[in-house]
């Protein structure tokens, strides 16, 4: 335990790598060893912030561990600004702050869930211990991305994790609450995807018309309330 | 107002795109050659960023509900107005009735129709482009469908009896790159590029990448001898830009596009320039490319060759507006 918390302080306060993407963007990553920790993600959003305000930036991109800075003309002296990002992210205070708590009400199974039977049978957990796991914890949105709204999420319980499907199913429903890998998240648009399929939600994740269009924003915590459960 | 008669393979409102979004997971669109839209705004006094038609191999039919001047352009799907062949990069006056048809363009992928005052969709989250896979901008989130309408924007027409003009593309062609038997794209090193090791380096800079018949708007799938990175690294999900060269397990490369995922985890090996960028919109399935690796300073002098193309072709069609009648000014 004391090794862990010392080797994931100095993730935290390490120097990260900078790589060009292209003529105008910066990727930043912190995870050399391709962990994800909390701590790093505060120290990513408080940078996100610090160079977002600066005039050359068009905008950042907070990932998993890591930020890309997209800049709004070539970067001509790379050198230069990387040096300056790094002054950024070593400056930039871990964002002790919580963000907001959203709760989304999950109905877990049944035909919008379809996958709950086989999750729960492949973790050997059951489908009411399964749902009691999935419901209890306490998420983070680490980062938006891959489709609009989409939140990464981070905290699902290990004992959770499934292999993603080895087919990707053409067409899941926008709302259904999903889980790949050691990952969980709600799609927020219709979509292809190898994800299993466990519930939905009536929560919408993204509205173009709705100011901020995103429902869920990085450092947001998430709790999934099981309203029912489909046999 | 104009109506769509004949919809084709995915015809689409595009401009140039959605900008600075891609932190809410919203990515860019827009048209997939931004060049050749760009120029057939210019041909009508348009904003190069005004919304058009994006025609995926042509096989289009717009009928038009009153005059107004237009322009076409990228690949040549050999267009008529009410029967009358136009020339590709062609500008001229449709009346109010008259039938714009395309038929299938013999080399290229995407035809552009630009109209003057720009395709009057609602600007969503700062763009008229459509965003096909997010299902929002453009005509209602979609591709169009035959029997759809269309807003054109208010304008002044152009000056001049609307017979029309054309663009020589003898000295100035926005695709020359592609008349070469097997394109060169130019691509900058990125962030996976060292970890590839010599020999993977050199199968990428080396190999005729084949076109994928699976490409689209969102990127481009190429085929050609597998590549195998000498380091494997398990990457967690990162932002990425259209043009980035990623490297699935596969082994077979993938150039992200227009409408590519905001982010991704396979390794970026390198990134397509920004001057070479639109090429991709016309690359047929079947056809073979070659990478070329420059460096920062080569990308600036493409993206500058690229610039001072459009500065001109926006000094003739300033001159075209004007000479058409000479007692006018062009029209901002």
């Amino acid at each position: 335990m004391g090794m862990n918390r010392r080797s994931r302080r100095r993730t935290a306060t390490g120097q990260p790598r900078f790589s060009m993407q292209g003529e105008d963007a910066i990727l930043c990553t912190a995870d050399p060893d391709g962990r994800l920790d909390i701590e790093v993600q505060r120290r990513v959003w408080a940078t996100c912030r610090v160079i977002a305000a600066w005039n050359e930036v068009l905008e950042v991109v907070p990932g998993m561990n890591n930020l890309l800075a997209i800049f709004r003309t070539p970067i001509a002296d790379f050198r230069a600004v990387r040096a300056r990002m790094l002054d950024a992210w070593r400056a930039a205070p871990a964002d002790p702050t919580d963000g907001r708590l959203v709760e989304i009400d999950v109905v877990y199974g049944g035909p919008a869930g379809e996958d709950l039977p086989f999750v729960a049978r492949a973790t050997g957990l059951g489908v009411d211990a399964y749902v009691a796991l999935h419901a209890r914890a306490e998420y983070v949105v680490y980062a938006l991305g891959s489709q609009p709204g989409f939140a990464y999420l981070g905290g699902l319980d290990p004992r959770l994790a499934v292999p993603r499907r080895e087919t990707p199913r053409p067409r899941i429903e926008r709302g259904s609450v999903i889980v790949g890998g050691n990952q969980t998240g709600v799609l927020a648009r219709t979509t292809p995807s190898g994800w299993h399929v466990i519930g939905r939600t009536e929560l919408e994740c993204f509205d173009p018309g709705r100011e901020p269009p995103v429902l869920l924003t990085p450092g947001d915590r998430v709790r999934f309330r099981a309203r029912e459960i489909l046999a | 107002m104009i109506e769509v008669l004949r919809a084709g393979f995915l015809t689409s409102v595009q401009d140039l795109g959605r900008h600075g979004l891609r932190h809410v997971g919203v990515g860019t669109s827009g048209a997939m050659d931004p060049l050749a839209l760009s120029i057939v705004n210019l041909m009508v006094g348009n904003p190069v960023d005004a919304a058009g038609l994006e025609a995926t191999l042509g096989n289009i039919a717009i009928r038009f509900g009153r005059d107004v001047d237009l322009a076409i352009g990228g690949a040549d799907a050999e267009a008529t107005l009410d029967g009358r062949r136009l020339p590709n990069w062609w500008c001229c006056r449709a009346k109010a009735g008259q039938v714009l048809r395309m038929g299938a363009p013999r080399r290229g992928v995407r035809s552009y129709v630009a109209l003057r005052g720009g395709i009057d969709v609602p600007v969503v989250m700062g763009s008229r482009a459509t965003d096909l896979k997010g299902g929002f901008g453009g005509h209602e989130g979609r591709a169009l469908r035959t029997g759809d309408s269309l807003p054109v924007g208010e304008a002044h027409p152009l000056p001049g009896n609307g017979r029309g003009y054309g663009l020589s593309t003898y000295r100035l062609d926005p695709h020359a790159e592609l008349r070469a038997d097997v394109p060169v794209i130019h691509v900058l090193a990125a962030a996976q590029w060292e970890e590839l090791g010599r020999s993977a380096q050199a199968t990428f800079l080396e190999a005729t990448w084949t076109v994928s018949a699976q490409s689209n708007r969102l990127g481009c799938r190429l085929e050609g001898p597998a590549m195998r990175p000498e380091r494997h690294r398990e990457m967690l999900s990162h932002g990425i830009l259209p043009g980035v060269v990623q490297l699935p397990p596969s082994g077979q490369p993938m150039v992200q596009l227009c409408d590519g995922n905001t982010s991704g985890g396979y390794p970026v090996i390198a990134r397509v320039v920004r001057a070479d960028l639109h090429l991709f919109a016309q690359l047929r399935p079947g056809t073979g490319i070659r990478f070329a690796l420059c460096d920062a300073v080569t990308a600036g002098e493409l993206w500058a060759r690229r610039q001072r193309m459009i500065e001109t072709i926006e000094r003739q069609c300033r001159f075209a507006h004007g000479a058409i009648h000479p007692k006018h000014e062009a029209v901002p």
